[in-house]
């Protein structure tokens, strides 16, 4: 149900740029006004998305050791996935943000006969997800070459790179063809593990179809529909120059592409989608394992009730001398 | 807010980068440039109409490299019913004769690197 | 076993993992025996302070909640959103990719879907959704938002008392959010409107009385140590001299209660004994500071803080000048991560060292209290124990890290060390179970009891399936751990799904194998068991 909810959701979307840029003729509401307010909404969002998780405390230390401790000085200690110092944390976070390290160590469960419980190795959701995020990445970065004049040099490169088989023309880029694959298996997951079918919820699905629909507009646009890459260029480099112009002449599939990122920009923010910011901040991946080495402040520690000693001698004073026990007040 | 320092300092790069292209586009001034084209010729008509020659001219001078290498077929019929030899450097450069005045600038402005001049001995630019 | 329970091991294997095809959002539990725990005792919530005192059980349609229950609760969960970061950023940030759902050991022994920890966190977070988010507001059920309903409430409270807070979960998720800060949140909100669980508050109520969760009163206390010095003289033939209460001694030593009242916990109380006396530390038990264990980690950060004051109050009013702890996993996860940010500074200490070789425990160095696997290994480093393991010869050992040694501090080799120098035989278990992926018990956060023995032996069946590996393979009979939940709970465990195997402590069989001077020659070991060669002896 979830699934055709937002397969329909992200239809409606494509329809109406479709109809606004195509028949109705609002380019300039496709063209600049949505991206703008997006980006607005994309920015603004994820700053105060992060301003409001920062203006609440950690309070405590909270780590999760995935290795052994620093402890006596002749045992190994897991420098990475147990760091005690603010450089293994640096080291931690690097492994986590751009490799996935948690993920990676993901494992499937299967129940066998005997009973017998084995843990399989499961580095598809690792390999699917970093395939997906990377090639994401990847993609983003080649688009500044619509975005900036002249075109970064590093731009120009990672194209090259990302079109190295020279396959075809114009050239495949490995990305496209990864963010699909990617996509698609992070689709199908949720479908077919009825584990994951059951904890989708209808904003997963559609962040996934707003993606793939965003993915798919550009292959399409590159490799068969064509746009006027020189009229598309001097649209988002107006844009980015605060130059708005809406050449004439570009298709409406460049507005349904433009108009589908324009959405994911402004619910972004609104959406899980914030793990992108978030991971960054999860307070037992960002500390080190020091708690016993540094006090760690809790900022509201407020004073509570507790039994004192005296509390404790008063009530047991007979019993305490009776057993010979030292007591403070005879 | 807690751990400003950092958390500011994450906000400020995260901002940057964002809106890297506006900044960019500032720095070099070129925001409003648009490529120039010069083509020397008295034709009036390419071998497809301007807007397909445009958005698809690599569709159709990669169909016309496989038609002659592979099939050794060299003759193209356009829509008009007119024939051209299927060739990059004698049709296709007859008329855009200047690279850097033609092909080069819109590429570079698009950041389109083509692989022709793997193979094709680039034309000698004439001096103008 | 108070309660019978008759089901055979292959029917409590026949698990569906699958969930069912309809949402997740219809609240409806049945409390069903053997997979819930009881109300708190009245008395117990009010000797606490603690609101809502009351007579209801789970199993009641009326839970008797206070009339604005409701408000109470949201109030309760915005104050806390605003005060732990962890719980605000994990409500909003999870991508449901699914990958802590088998992780879970309540999940892969029971297949209720809503014990995947994803889940689990969804309780509450589509609570959240629902009063803090503007995509819960407008969308609803859509949005995975659900209203807060008493029935939503009960299915917290099932679930809330179905998590151990053992954080394996967050090992493997990409963010890092841990179920356990969810669980304790969780806990926290159902306790503003009374609704906890005995074996948790009544514990609770002991320690703040008596300072131990067994109720143990002073001269109970010295009554057990004095038992234990007799039997202890009985097996090695030299009488200890622990003291108690005891001002002017170097170290202050706290133990969980259990050890000096639970079996098989005992036998390592009386290694520490053997292992002190042996070194000639300087060192005072408190019969105040008689419990290192504290229950309060399982019903509010408050609780925890009130039971956990006394270890401070007491090493500042005996002036020892540092502390050790003992075997103990949810106690050592409060000592690392809380208590010198909720108790300290323990200004009034030194940094420990060890007045045996000298060591500084560098990573004590502000907290003060170091884990006796650490110091025990220390001292093995530097040559001060001799060793006879054959005396542990009888025992084919595993050992089984416990939740919050592991992952909440990351005491992995310094028991392995140990263990290694102490006994001939020791046999990993599966990789995927051991050290920061190490299965929980099934029975910590405070549920350890009779009556929800089902959920538990299911809870530990991935942990006793991996026993019953070693045990096949190796002949293992023996399993160690650092952890008084793990020794009270998993014997019941490793019996049902292993059988036949033992549940030791760490120090038990240092105790065994140690050689001490002026000692008479061995019969048996710490439990009184002949050792091997020495079965006619006697």
């Amino acid at each position: 149900m979830n699934i055709f909810l937002s397969l329909i959701a992200v239809l409606v979307l494509i329809l109406i740029a479709w109809v606004g840029a195509g028949a109705a003729n609002l380019q300039f509401i496709f063209g600049m006004i949505m991206p703008i307010i997006g980006l607005m909404l994309f920015l603004g969002g994820i700053v105060y998305r992060v301003i409001k998780w920062a203006r609440a405390p950690v309070p405590f230390h909270i780590p999760t050791s995935c290795g052994q401790q620093k402890s006596l000085t002749w045992m190994q200690s897991s420098k990475l996935d147990n760091p005690s110092s603010s450089l293994g944390v640096i080291g931690r976070m690097l492994l986590e943000v751009l490799f996935f390290r948690s993920l990676f160590r993901n494992t499937k469960m299967e129940l066998k006969n005997g009973p017998k419980l084995v843990y399989g190795s499961a580095k598809y959701l690792w390999l699917g997800a970093l395939a997906f995020h990377w090639s994401f990445l990847i993609i983003v970065i080649r688009h500044f070459r619509f975005f900036t004049e002249p075109i970064p040099f590093f731009v120009n490169f990672m194209s090259s790179l990302d079109g190295f088989f020279q396959i075809g023309v114009p050239v495949l880029y490995l990305t496209d063809a990864l963010i699909v694959g990617g996509l698609t298996y992070l689709f199908f997951r949720r479908v077919v593990i009825p584990q994951l079918r059951y904890i989708s919820l209808f904003s997963d699905y559609f962040i996934l179809f707003n993606i793939l629909a965003i993915v798919i507009t550009g292959i399409l646009m590159r490799y068969f529909t064509k746009v006027d890459l020189i009229l598309v260029k001097q649209l988002t480099l107006g844009f980015f120059s605060f130059n708005p112009v809406i050449p004439e002449g570009i298709g409406s599939i460049f507005y349904i592409h433009l108009f589908l990122v324009s959405a994911l920009l402004t619910y972004f923010p609104a959406s899980k989608l914030v793990h992108m910011a978030g991971v960054f901040l999860s307070p037992t991946r960002n500390l080190a394992n020091n708690s016993r080495m540094k006090r760690h402040i809790n900022p509201w520690n407020y004073p509570v009730k507790v039994h004192t000693y005296e509390e404790y001698e008063d009530e047991f004073r007979d019993l305490m001398k009776g057993a010979g026990l030292p007591l403070e007040k005879e | 807010m807690y751990d400003a320092g950092k958390i500011i300092t994450g906000i400020i790069i995260f901002l940057v980068l964002m809106t890297s292209p506006f900044w960019l586009n500032i720095a070099s001034g070129k925001g409003s440039y648009k490529p120039e084209i010069k083509i020397a010729t008295e034709e009036k008509q390419c071998v497809a109409d301007t807007d397909y020659m445009k958005a698809a001219h690599m569709d159709l001078i990669y169909e016309w490299r496989d038609q002659v290498v592979r099939n050794e077929k060299r003759i193209y019929t356009s829509s008009n019913g007119k024939t051209y030899n299927m060739s990059l450097t004698k049709t296709c450069m007859n008329c855009h004769s200047n690279k850097s005045e033609f092909c080069d600038r819109c590429h570079s402005y698009v950041g389109v690197t083509p692989y022709c001049w793997d193979c094709h001995v680039e034309p000698k630019e004439v001096v103008q | 076993m108070s309660e019978r329970f008759d089901k055979k091991p292959d029917e409590l294997v026949q698990i569906d993992h699958k969930p069912p095809r309809k949402s997740w959002m219809d609240p409806k539990v049945e409390f069903r025996r053997g997979f819930f725990n009881y109300s708190a005792n009245p008395k117990s919530v009010e000797y606490l302070g603690l609101p809502y005192a009351r007579k209801w059980q789970p199993t009641d349609a009326d839970w008797k909640l206070p009339p604005n229950w409701k408000e109470i609760i949201l109030d309760g969960l915005r104050e806390r959103i605003h005060r732990f970061r962890s719980l605000q950023l994990f409500m909003d940030i999870c991508v449901r990719c699914g990958a802590c759902a088998d992780k879970c050991h309540y999940f892969i022994g029971s297949g209720d879907p809503k014990n995947m920890p994803v889940m689990r966190a969804e309780l509450l977070r589509s609570v959240y959704r629902k009063e803090y988010t503007a995509a819960g507001k407008i969308m609803g059920e859509m949005a995975g938002a659900r209203e807060l309903t008493v029935d939503v409430l009960k299915e917290w409270f099932y679930y809330f008392f179905q998590c151990t807070e053992c954080r394996r979960c967050s090992v493997f998720c990409p963010y890092g959010i841990d179920t356990a800060e969810i669980t304790m949140v969780g806990r926290e909100l159902l306790n503003l409107v009374g609704c906890d669980i005995d074996w948790i508050t009544t514990p609770a109520a002991n320690c703040f009385r008596t300072g131990n969760h067994l109720g143990i009163q002073p001269h109970g206390f010295k009554d057990s140590v004095e038992f234990a010095i007799d039997d202890l003289e009985s097996i090695i033939g030299i009488k200890t001299a622990p003291s108690i209460n005891r001002k002017g001694a170097e170290i202050l030593f706290v133990v969980p209660s259990a050890d000096y009242f639970g079996d098989p916990h005992y036998f390592g109380f009386l290694g520490y004994m053997a292992l002190f006396h042996e070194i000639g530390l300087d060192y005072t038990f408190s019969s105040f500071a008689s419990e290192g264990g504290n229950f309060g980690l399982f019903h509010s950060h408050e609780m925890m803080k009130r039971l956990n004051s006394k270890i401070y109050m007491e090493a500042k009013r005996l002036k020892v000048k540092w502390i050790i702890g003992a075997e103990c996993g949810h106690m050592w996860r409060v000592l690392h991560q809380y208590m010198d940010t909720m108790n300290g500074p323990a200004d009034f200490l030194e940094e420990p060292v060890s007045p045996i070789t000298g060591t500084k425990f560098e990573n004590a160095k502000t907290t003060k209290m170091v884990h006796i696997a650490e110091f025990t290994a220390d001292l093995i480093k530097n040559g001060k124990l001799k060793f006879d393991p054959t005396r542990n010869d009888a025992y084919k050992v595993t050992f089984h890290d416990s939740c919050n040694p592991a992952r909440a501090m990351g005491l992995l080799e310094e028991p392995r060390y140990v263990l290694k120098n102490v006994c001939n035989y020791f046999y990993e278990m599966p990789e995927n179970t051991i050290k920061e992926q190490t299965f929980c018990c099934g029975s910590g956060s405070g549920l350890g009891t009779d009556e929800n023995l089902e959920m538990r032996l299911r809870g530990g069946f991935p942990r006793g399936n991996a026993v019953k590996f070693v045990k096949d393979k190796y002949g293992v009979n023996m399993l160690c751990c650092v952890c008084a939940i793990d020794k009270a709970t998993l014997p019941a465990v490793v019996d049902y799904w292993a059988g036949d195997v033992g549940v030791c402590a760490l120090h038990e069989l240092v105790g065994n194998a140690l050689i001490m001077k002026g000692e008479k020659e061995r019969d048996t070991d710490l439990r009184g068991e002949p050792l091997i060669g020495k079965e006619g002896g006697k």
